[in-house]
C-alpha cells in the first residue's frame, strides 16, 4: 500500500521538478540571449567603402539560446550522479608502472609514428606533436619546482624560456663568437657545436638571471609575486622588441644553427649524418634527432627534481611551501631556498628556451607572451601541484587537444568551407582552462607522495597540502 | 611650456580611463582577494557593446541626437556589461571560492583567454574603426608655437570619472551595500553569521566593477576612435598597476593610481620614447611591489607570528 | 631551584613599540642555564611580543639580548661585542649572542633557540617523520655537500640522512607518534599535534626552547603528560625551557623561576612561590588595584 502512495506521490513531485526544470532553463536561455545580443547577434564588418556597419547574425544567436536552454534543462533533469569516491584507491605502485608504460611509448613514439603516417606524415607527428608536448612538459616540470613544490606563484616563466633561447640564438648566430671560434680551432667546428657548447651556456644564464630577478621579489607574499613576475616577463618581451640593435626586434634572430649528431650535421652532404651512416638522406633524421634530444632534457629535468625532493633542499622547498614561518623558526634560510628554486626552475627553462631556439632556427619575441606563461602555469596547477606525472599528462591533454584541432579539417564539412578550426583554438583552450578548474581544482593528480617515509608511503591527499604563499 | 600642459591634459585624461577600470580591479580583490585577470578583457568587451550599440542608435534607427544616443548606449551597456560580469562570477569564480588562491586565478586567465578570442571570432581580428563623433575642441592656449588644447571628450572623461568616483565612495562608505561589502573584506565568515548575503555582496561588487568599466569602455571608444580585441589585456594591466600603486582595496587609490599611470605613460612618450612607454609602465609597478607593496593610500598587511 | 651558575639568556632594557603603541617597556630579566622559566601574565601583556624579540620574528626597538652558549662570558667580552656592531662572537669558552641583531633564522640555526607557537604551525601537508626532518636541515645540508654530494648518493650524506632518521624515530617514541610517523601532520588530533611541535623544535638540538603557550587547549590529563614532558626535557638534555603559559598547573608545577608581566612591564620577577604570593600578581590577575586586594581575597575565603 506504501508504493502505491508514494507512486502517486512521485508523479506530481516529477511534473513539478519538470516545471521548474523548465522555468530555470528559460531563465538561462534568456540569459544567454542577454549575453549574446550585442557580441553575437552584430557583427562589426567593414563594406567596400571602408565604413563600418553591423551585420546581423541572429541565426547564430538563436542556435546559441536553443542550446544553452537545452544544455540547463538536460543538466537539472539528469539523474543525480553517483557521488565522486572521496580518492580513487589505485592498486600500489600504479603510479609506477604507469610512468614506465608511458616511458616506454614515449621512446618507441617516433617508430610508431612512421610505422602509421609514412615519411611524410611522421616529420608533423613527431615535431608539431612530440617535440611540442614535450617542451611544455619540460617547461611545465621546471615550473613545477618553483610553484609546485616551493610554492611560489611565479607567472613570468616564460621570461627565462625567452632569456634561454636568445641566449642560444645570439650567442650562436654572435660574427664575434664565430670568427673567435674559427681562429681558434677551424672554419668548421662552430656550425657544428655550436648547439652543444651554448646550450648548458644558455641554461646557466637563465638560471643566472632567475637568482638576478628573484632577489628583490622573493620576499613578497602571495599575489604581489605573482604580480611582479608578471611585470618582469612582460618587460623582457617588450625589451627583446625594442632593443632592435641586439635582438633585431620583431624580425627576430635567424639563421640559428641547428643541433648537429655529435659534429656531424644533418644535411645531404657527404660528411653528413646520413651520408655517414650509409642512408638516404630525409629531413626525418634532425626531426627524430631532436625528439630524443627533447626527452633526454625532459628525462634530465624530471630525474634532478625527483632526487632534488628527496634531498634537504627538496624538502625545505615543500616545507617552505607548507608554512615559511615555521621555516625560519627551525633555522632554514628561506630567502636562499627560495632562490635555489627560482634559479633551478629558471635554468630548465633556460634549457628548453635554447632547445627551441635550436629547433626553430628562427626566433621572434611572439614566442614569448605572457600566453606562454599561463598555458605553462595552467598545465602545472591542472596536473596537481608537485606530481611529475599529472604535469605530464595535463601538457599531454591541453598542448595535444589544441593540436590536435588543427587536424580536425573534417569538421568543414559540417560547417562549411569557412569554417577555421584553429580561429576556436585559443577559445575552447581558455574554456578547458576554466572548466578543468571547476571539475578538479586541486589538479589531476589529487594527492602528495611524501619524500621520506618509516614503514610505508602513504598518499597525502590533496586537500592537506598548502599551496604556498610566495 | 604649452606642449607639457598639453601633455598633462592628455595624461589626466587617459589616466582617468585607468582609473575607472582600477576601480574594478580594487574592489574584487578588497572583498575575496582574488586578482580578476579576466576584468581587462570584461572593459575591451564594453568597448564593442559600446560601438555596436551605437552604431545601431544611429545608423540603423537612424537616431539624430548624438547626447540621447551615448546616454542609451551608456545605460545599455553597462546593463549589458554588468551582465557578462555577474554570470562570469557565477560559472568561473563562485565554485572555485574557497582557500586554494590558485584554482580561481587560473579560471580567470582562462576566462579572459576565452573572451578575448570570443571576441575575435565574432566580430573579426581587425581594427573597428569608430565613426567619429564630438570632435570638437576648445582652444585654451592660442599659442603660436603649441596651442594647447582640449577637446569635449576629454572634459566629458574627466567629470564623468570624478562624478563617479564620487557616487561610489558615497555607495561604499554611506549605504548598507557599501557596509556589508567592507565586512566581507575584514572577515567574511563573521559578516556571513551576521546575516550579511555575502553571495549577493560579491556578486554586486563585480557588478559594479564591470559597470565602471562600461563607462570606461565607452569614453575609450569615444576617445582613441578604435576597438580590438587585443585591447583586454595591456590596459588591464595597466589599471591593475595603477590599483596596486594607489593602494589595494582603496577606492580614492586606484583613481589616483589611475591618473599617476596615465600621467606617467604620456609623460613618458612626450619626453623619453614612445616605444618603452609600457617598459616604463611594467617597471613602475614592480618597483612599487617591492619598495611599497601597500601602495600610496593602502593598509600594510601584517601576517601575525 | 636555584640557578646554577651564570644565565644563559640576558634580556636586558627590551623595549618594543608599534607606532604609538607601547607592547614591551623597558623589560629585564634573564633565564637561567637547564633551568625552565615562565613568563606569565594577562592577556595583552605582551608575552608573545617578548618572544619574538628573542627568536628574532620582530626587531626590539631598544634592548640587549645576550645568548651565551658554552661557559658564561665575561663583561668585558658582552662590552665588545656591542661596540664592534657585529651579531656574535666567540669567546674564550664558548659563544655569545646579541640576538637583537640577528635575524630570525640565524637565531635558530646559530644561536640555537628554537620555538612552538601560539597557533601551532607545522608542515601540514607532510608526514609526522618528514616534519622532523626537516627541523635537521642545516645538518643535512652541510652533509649532502650543499646538495651536489647528495645528488649522487654519497655514502656521507646517506649516513647522515639515517642519522637524521635515528634522531626523528626517537623522539617520536618520547612522544608516542611512532605509529603515525607516516601520516600527514594536518590528520592528528590537536593534542599530537603539540607534542608534535616540541618533538620538531627539540629535533634542532637547541639550547633554549622557547613554548609559546604549549598547554593550551589541553585536557588536565594532557596537561600533566605535557609536564612531565617537559621535566625530562631539562633533566635529560639539560636544555634550558622559556614558557610561556596561563595554565597555572603547569607553570607553578615545573618553573624554577617566573617573571610575570602586565601592560608590557614586569610586575614581578622570582620562583614560583613568590610570585604566586606577590600581591601585585594577584592584583593584575583579578584585575583589581593593588590595595583592594586582600579585601577580594578576603572575601574569596570563605
Amino acid at each position: 500500500m506504501s508504493t502505491a502512495m508514494d507512486a502517486a506521490a512521485t508523479r506530481p513531485m516529477a511534473t513539478a521538478k519538470l516545471a521548474a526544470a523548465l522555468k530555470d532553463a528559460l531563465g538561462t536561455a534568456l540569459l544567454t540571449l542577454g549575453l549574446a545580443v550585442p557580441i553575437l547577434a552584430l557583427r562589426t564588418e567593414q563594406n567596400i567603402s571602408n565604413e563600418l556597419i553591423l551585420q546581423p547574425r541572429w541565426g547564430y544567436v538563436a542556435i546559441a539560446v536553443a542550446l544553452a536552454f537545452s544544455a540547463r534543462f538536460l543538466y537539472l533533469v539528469a539523474p543525480a550522479a553517483p557521488a565522486r569516491p572521496r580518492m580513487l584507491s589505485l592498486p600500489r605502485g600504479f603510479g609506477r608502472v604507469l610512468s614506465a608504460v608511458l616511458l616506454m611509448v614515449l621512446l618507441l613514439y617516433p617508430l610508431i609514428a612512421l610505422a602509421l603516417t609514412g615519411k611524410a606524415g611522421a616529420v608533423k607527428w613527431i615535431d608539431n606533436f612530440g617535440i611540442q608536448i614535450l617542451i611544455y612538459i619540460m617547461l611545465g616540470w621546471g615550473l613545477n619546482i618553483v610553484v609546485g613544490l616551493a610554492g611560489l606563484l611565479d607567472l613570468g616563466y616564460v621570461a627565462f624560456y625567452a632569456v634561454g633561447a636568445y641566449a642560444y640564438a645570439l650567442l650562436a648566430t654572435s660574427d664575434p663568437v664565430k670568427s673567435f671560434m674559427a681562429d681558434w680551432i677551424g672554419a668548421g667546428f662552430w656550425p657544428l657545436w655550436a648547439f652543444w657548447i651554448c646550450l648548458p651556456v644558455a641554461g646557466l644564464m637563465a638560471a643566472f638571471w632567475g637568482i638576478l630577478l628573484g632577489f628583490p621579489v622573493l620576499r613578497l607574499r602571495g599575489d604581489y609575486l605573482a604580480i611582479v613576475t608578471l611585470a618582469f616577463g612582460e618587460i623582457i618581451r617588450l625589451v627583446l622588441i625594442n632593443w632592435v640593435p641586439v635582438t633585431n626586434g620583431y624580425a627576430g634572430v635567424s639563421g640559428i644553427p641547428r643541433p648537429s649528431f655529435f659534429g656531424l650535421p644533418f644535411n645531404d652532404s657527404e660528411g653528413g649524418f646520413a651520408a655517414v651512416f650509409g642512408l638516404e638522406f630525409t629531413p626525418l633524421y634532425r626531426t627524430i634527432f631532436l625528439f630524443y634530444l627533447i626527452v633526454a632534457l625532459a628525462l634530465l629535468t624530471n630525474w634532478v627534481t625527483l632526487r632534488l625532493r628527496r634531498l634537504p633542499i627538496g624538502r625545505a622547498w615543500e616545507a617552505l611551501r607548507e608554512d615559511e614561518i615555521a621555516c625560519r623558526s627551525l633555522g632554514i634560510n628561506t630567502t636562499n631556498t627560495k632562490l635555489t628554486a627560482f634559479a633551478i626552475g629558471a635554468g630548465f627553462g633556460g634549457f628548453a628556451g635554447s632547445f627551441f631556439a635550436a629547433r626553430q632556427g628562427f626566433i621572434s619575441p611572439e614566442s614569448f607572451t605572457f600566453m606562454e606563461s599561463a598555458v605553462v602555469l595552467s598545465i602545472v596547477v591542472l596536473g596537481g601541484m608537485g606530481s611529475q606525472l599529472g604535469v605530464a599528462i595535463a601538457a599531454f591533454v591541453m598542448i595535444g587537444g589544441t593540436e590536435i584541432l588543427r587536424e580536425l579539417d573534417w569538421l568543414k564539412r559540417i560547417f562549411g568551407p569557412e569554417f577555421e578550426p584553429t580561429q576556436y583554438r585559443m577559445l575552447l583552450f581558455g574554456l578547458a582552462m576554466v572548466l578543468l578548474m571547476i571539475w578538479r581544482p586541486r589538479g589531476l593528480i589529487a594527492f602528495r607522495a611524501p619524500s621520506i617515509f618509516l614503514r610505508e608511503r602513504r598518499l597525502v591527499r590533496a586537500e592537506m597540502v598548502k599551496e604556498g604563499h610566495g | 611650456m604649452e606642449y607639457f600642459v598639453q601633455q598633462m591634459i592628455n595624461g589626466i585624461t587617459l589616466g582617468s580611463i585607468y582609473g575607472l577600470i582600477a576601480i574594478g580591479y580594487t574592489m574584487v580583490f578588497g572583498i575575496i582577494g582574488m586578482v580578476n585577470f579576466a576584468h581587462g578583457d570584461v572593459f575591451m568587451l564594453s568597448t564593442f557593446i559600446a560601438l555596436i550599440f551605437l552604431m545601431a542608435l544611429t545608423q540603423v534607427l537612424g537616431l539624430g541626437s548624438l547626447a540621447v544616443a551615448l546616454f542609451v548606449v551608456l545605460i545599455l551597456g553597462m546593463l549589458l556589461t554588468s551582465l557578462w560580469a555577474w554570470v562570469i562570477e557565477r560559472l568561473a569564480y563562485r565554485p572555485l571560492r574557497g582557500s586554494f588562491r590558485l584554482a580561481p586565478l587560473i579560471s580567470a586567465i582562462g576566462m579572459s583567454i576565452f573572451l578575448s578570442n570570443l571576441v575575435q571570432v565574432t566580430q573579426g581580428p581587425r581594427n573597428k574603426p569608430v565613426p567619429s563623433i564630438l570632435g570638437e575642441v576648445i582652444t585654451l592656449s592660442g599659442g603660436d608655437t603649441y596651442p594647447v588644447t582640449l577637446s569635449y571628450k576629454q572634459i566629458m572623461i574627466v567629470v564623468v570619472t570624478a562624478l563617479l568616483l564620487v557616487a561610489f565612495w558615497y555607495v561604499v562608505q554611506r549605504t548598507s551595500l557599501g557596509r556589508a561589502q567592507r565586512a566581507c573584506e575584514q572577515d567574511r565568515r563573521m559578516a556571513a553569521l551576521l546575516g550579511v548575503d555575502v553571495d549577493r555582496t560579491i556578486s554586486l561588487t563585480f557588478v559594479m566593477g564591470a559597470a565602471l568599466a562600461a563607462v570606461a569602455g565607452l569614453l575609450f571608444m569615444t576617445y582613441y576612435g578604435v576597438v580590438n580585441f587585443n585591447d583586454g589585456f595591456v590596459p588591464g594591466v595597466k589599471a591593475f598597476t595603477a590599483a596596486v600603486l594607489g593602494g589595494i582595496g582603496s577606492l580614492p587609490g586606484a583613481v589616483l593610481g589611475g591618473l599617476l599611470i596615465g600621467l606617467i605613460e604620456t609623460l613618458w612618450s612626450a619626453y623619453f620614447s614612445i616605444d618603452y612607454k609600457d617598459v616604463a609602465t611594467f617597471s613602475i609597478l614592480a618597483i612599487t611591489l617591492v619598495f611599497l607593496p601597500s601602495g600610496l593610500l593602502g593598509k600594510p598587511d601584517v601576517e601575525k607570528v | 631551584m636555584h640557578a646554577s651558575g651564570p644565565p644563559l639568556l640576558t634580556v636586558e632594557h627590551l623595549s618594543m613599540r608599534f607606532g604609538g603603541l607601547i607592547a614591551v617597556d623597558d623589560l629585564s630579566f634573564s633565564a637561567g642555564r637547564g633551568e625552565i622559566t615562565a613568563i606569565i601574565g594577562p592577556n595583552g601583556a605582551g608575552k608573545t611580543t617578548v618572544f619574538n624579540c628573542i627568536t628574532g620574528f620582530y626587531k626590539p626597538t631598544s634592548g640587549r639580548l645576550l645568548l651565551s652558549l658554552g661557559e658564561a662570558a665575561s663583561a668585558a667580552d658582552i662590552a665588545a661585542l656591542t661596540a664592534t656592531g657585529r651579531r656574535s662572537g666567540a669567546t674564550a669558552a664558548g659563544a655569545i649572542f646579541l640576538l637583537e641583531r640577528m635575524p630570525d633564522h640565524e637565531i635558530a640555526a646559530r644561536a640555537r633557540v628554537a620555538r612552538t607557537f601560539q597557533n601551532i604551525r607545522l608542515f601540514p601537508g607532510m608526514t609526522v617523520l618528514e616534519n622532523l626532518i626537516v627541523a635537521q636541515h642545516n645538518a643535512l645540508m652541510a652533509a649532502s655537500g650543499w646538495t651536489v654530494l647528495g645528488l649522487f648518493g654519497a655514502r656521507r650524506y646517506v649516513e647522515a640522512e639515517a642519522r637524521a632518521v635515528e634522531r626523528a624515530k626517537h623522539w617520536l617514541d618520547r612522544v608516542a607518534l611512532t605509529e603515525r610517523a607516516d601520516d600527514p601532520a594536518g590528520d592528528l588530533p590537536y593534542g599530537a599535534q603539540r607534542r608534535l611541535e616540541i618533538a620538531r623544535a627539540m629535533c634542532t638540538e637547541p639550547a633554549l626552547l622557547c613554548l609559546d603557550e604549549p598547554a593550551a587547549g589541553l585536557n588536565p590529563r594532557e596537561s600533566a603528560e605535557l609536564t612531565d614532558f617537559l621535566k625530562s626535557i631539562q633533566t635529560e638534555h639539560g636544555t634550558s625551557i622559556l614558557l610561556i603559559e596561563h595554565d597555572m598547573s603547569v607553570v607553578m608545577g615545573i618553573s624554577d623561576h617566573v617573571v610575570v608581566l602586565e601592560y608590557g612591564q614586569k610586575i614581578s620577577d622570582g620562583p614560583p612561590d613568590h610570585v604566586r604570593n606577590d600581591p601585585k600578581v594577584i592584583a593584575a590577575y583579578l584585575g583589581v588595584e593593588d590595595e583592594e586586594v586582600a579585601e577580594v581575597e578576603a572575601e574569596i575565603a570563605r
